[in-house]
């Protein structure tokens, strides 16, 4: 196997003296969607914060290598800059910002139209909207989809892209992840969707902040129905905190 | 360079065309300290404007049924790094009738200036006023602007004021606007600054809904940077039945300025609601990192997030 894209090797994050990610190894490599799933409060958002590098989520052990690049010591837009980017759960509300700007940050030049129209939002009546309150959480979420589209990451960390999403349009999210990879780039995809995890490459399972499975989509969502600890004691998941 | 053609030079400054002053069909005038230099009036509209030592003191009158087709200009200003302005007016918009006044204060070179302006205005019922003031300060600060106003909306007419000072350093600025709802009347009142240096800011509008189903809205956006400082008082009080106001206050602080927000609301009516929203602080850290996540550094990221809030 290739080297791989994101290359994590036991990383470790605690908050207040509680451990969340516990030596976590996990490899994704260029070109794939590798789906992450995991019961609520496993690390899955904490795991994508401490990559992304927010705020508040320096780990206390471990290493990450992002193509070739230590990236714990990088600020958080050096990771973008490197290729890095986070599309969170809930996305923030800019007042003011219109959905042009917000899709050609830092690119006045980019053309946002076609990434809007692969998150199926109509350009003429959404570029002039602003990123603000009077969005639905649907809309919101897919302007975030085409502002990280638009970015053409090596990486993107896409956390619960679909939640918020009407059935209906849950495969035109499948799309653009599709179009993610196709265009390049990877995704580690946080998800609670089965239809949604399936489209991955690869699928990993974490428990209490540890990757206790790694295999193919259809296997990681088999062992996340049978093998869940819902507060981990290992009983379950067969994993044990030393 | 003639004071008119100072004004004139800097009107671009806040989003007006010079072009404006040569249109037959736009009403202007222009005064700088307390001289007139410049009017044009329209039809269904009448201005008196009155020279003396002190003030400027007017009147604007809007016939009742009358729609002014482009808004008013009224450039007030001085060119130079000190003097005094002040302007008395009396604004009447008659039933019905519907204008936009906008108001251009333009002091590129002050430094120690004074600008005053007490305006008293008269919604009558069914007019709609939209009354929008832009000023332009250059780097000196040094200023005291004091925009006082009283504003009376009849039954079912609609006024909507936007104040900005989004550039430039202006010292000392006092709003204090003072507006009465009447029966189904609507008042929105909107005020965007960005204060630099060692400005201090008052800012204190006050609505009281006095009509059944009246309603105003009160929003204010500041952002501070420096050393700046900044007190927002907005008050809504709620007389009759089914009135309904909102205030919404936000403040950015940056650097070592400091801010305050005072919301009060008050209702005397069984079947009235006001709400608000008040916020102060650095600049939200969600909105900031997800700005970052897509490659901008962290004053990129600052610019765009208080460029959005003061639109």
């Amino acid at each position: 196997m290739s080297i791989p894209l994101l290359d994590i090797h036991h990383l470790t994050f605690e908050a207040d003296r509680h451990s969340i990610l516990d030596r976590l190894d996990l490899a994704v490599q260029a070109g794939e969607i590798h789906a992450l799933l995991g019961a609520n409060g496993s690390g899955k958002t904490t795991l994508a914060y401490v990559l992304m590098g927010c705020e508040g989520y320096m780990p206390s052990a471990g290493n990450v290598l992002f193509n070739g690049t230590q990236l714990l010591p990088l600020k958080m837009h050096e990771r973008a800059q490197l290729g890095l980017t986070l599309a969170w759960q809930e996305p923030a509300r800019f007042e003011g910002v219109t959905v042009r700007e917000y899709l050609s940050l830092g690119k006045p030049e980019c053309d946002s139209e076609p990434a809007l129209k692969q998150v199926g939002l109509d350009p003429d009546r959404y570029l002039k909207r602003r990123v603000d309150k009077a969005l639905s959480g649907g809309e919101r979420h897919r302007i975030e989809l085409a502002s990280v589209l638009s970015m053409k990451p090596k990486l993107a960390i896409l956390d619960e892209p679909a939640a918020g999403i009407d059935m209906l349009s849950i495969n035109h999210i499948i799309g653009i992840i599709r179009t993610l990879k196709e265009g390049g780039g990877s995704v580690l995809l946080i998800t609670h969707q089965e239809e949604v995890a399936l489209i991955a490459d690869r699928a990993s399972q974490l428990c209490a902040g540890h990757i206790i499975f790694s295999g193919g989509p259809r296997e990681a969502v088999d062992h996340f129905r049978g093998r869940t600890c819902v507060r981990c004691d290992g009983e379950v998941c067969g994993y044990v905190r030393p | 360079m003639s004071d008119l053609e100072e004004l004139i030079r800097v009107l671009p400054m806040v989003g007006a065309e010079p072009s404006i002053l040569n249109d037959t069909g736009i009403a202007h005038v222009v005064a700088h300290g307390h001289h007139i230099l410049s009017h044009r009036t329209v039809p269904g509209l009448h201005v008196e404007m009155e020279e003396t030592p002190d003030a400027i003191i007017g009147k604007m009158v809007i016939d009742a049924g009358v729609t002014i087709a482009q808004p008013i200009h009224m450039c007030f200003g001085l060119a130079h790094p000190t003097g005094v302005q002040q302007i008395k007016i009396d604004v009447q918009v008659n039933d019905g009738a519907q204008a936009g006044v906008l108001s251009h204060c333009l002091f590129p070179f002050a430094k120690a200036a004074e600008h005053r302006m007490q305006a008293v205005m008269t919604i009558g019922p069914g007019a709609s006023l939209t009354y929008t003031e832009s000023h332009y300060h250059g780097p000196h600060g040094g200023m005291q602007v004091l925009p006082h106003a009283t504003i009376k909306i009849g039954r079912g007419a609609r006024y909507f004021s936007d104040f900005s000072l989004l550039s430039g350093s202006v010292g000392t600025l006092d709003i204090d606007y003072f507006v009465e709802v009447e029966e189904e009347g609507l008042a929105e009142l909107s005020a965007k600054i960005f204060a630099h240096k060692t400005d201090n800011i008052s800012l204190k509008e006050a609505v009281t809904l006095r009509g059944e189903r009246s309603r105003s809205l009160i929003k204010t956006r500041v952002v501070l940077a420096d050393e700046a400082r900044a007190e927002i008082t907005g008050i809504t009080e709620a007389h009759a039945k089914g009135a309904r106001g909102h205030v919404d206050c936000m403040e950015i602080v940056q650097g070592r300025a400091q801010a305050s927000a005072i919301p009060i609301v008050k209702v005397f009516h069984p079947e009235a609601k006001v709400t608000h929203e008040a916020a102060i602080g650095s600049v939200d850290k969600k909105e900031l990192e997800t700005l970052m996540a897509r490659g901008l550094n962290p004053e990129q990221a600052v610019e765009l997030i208080v460029s959005g809030i003061l639109r």
